[in-house]
């Protein structure tokens, strides 16, 4: 499942939804990025993250499509915001279920390298010097990479 | 042809979308981007560099060659910069 929207989440609650019922799952891995409040030295008071509505949905639908395909998965779910957000708030949220711990660890790793580099988010960051839109990081596409099939 | 830009392509164009008939020699997105050089100097300004210039076709990441027609939703964007870092 994948959900892209302005309001914080609960992440105990959408673990709780995702796995209600389901006694085939044996572990769930969950990773949620957080809003800081430095950016390379500079101090960020709060960041907007805008995107690219529609687009953004099926891109994080085929990277979730194919992390199903890759490994063995009962459940996932990603919930991105967009939106102003100061330091501290949560901005996403990835889960991934499955029978045994490995690939519930492996799929979560990769959906949230794969997203950073492929889903149409752009950030502008509040800073003493005013609003500045953040540059791509080669260390974001090295880090997705990784998961290229060889 | 509906032409969207975002983040810092949407600042400097001055809009977030624009619908567009280019010209029949216009058959890529490379023919599109240098046609839409010609359109203002906002335009210009933008799509000086090409190596810091993302396209998608129909929500779609393309390459330069990729071919453009009419009715397309071509989006114009800065390398995404999502997530934490």
């Amino acid at each position: 499942m994948i959900r892209v929207q302005r309001e914080d989440f609960d992440v105990g609650a959408e673990i709780e939804r995702l796995t209600a019922g389901r006694h085939d799952i044996g572990g769930v891995v969950s990773f949620v990025g957080l809003v800081r409040d430095m950016a390379g030295g500079t101090k960020i008071g709060a960041m907007t993250l805008e995107h690219y509505p529609g687009m953004t949905e099926k891109q994080l639908a085929e990277i979730e499509a194919e992390a199903h395909r890759r490994w063995p998965l009962a459940a996932s779910l990603i919930v991105h915001r967009y939106g102003r957000m100061e330091p501290g708030e949560r901005i996403v949220l990835v889960v991934t279920a499955s029978a045994h711990r490995e690939a519930a660890f492996e799929a979560c790793h990769f959906l949230i390298d794969w997203l950073k580099t492929k889903a149409p988010f752009w950030k502008l960051e509040d800073t003493d010097k005013g609003a500045q839109w953040v540059a791509a990081e080669a260390r974001d596409d090295a880090a997705a990479e990784r998961w290229s099939k060889k | 042809m509906k032409i969207l830009y975002f983040a810092w392509l949407r600042t400097r164009v001055g809009r977030a979308e624009e619908e567009l008939t280019p010209p029949a020699s216009v058959h890529d997105v490379r023919g599109l981007l240098d046609w839409l050089k010609t359109r203002s100097p906002g335009h210009a300004e933008a799509f000086k560099d090409l190596s810091v210039v993302r396209v998608a076709v129909n929500q779609t990441y393309v390459k330069l060659d990729h071919a453009v027609k009419p009715g397309d939703e071509v989006a114009i964007f800065p390398p995404v910069t999502g997530g934490m870092r």
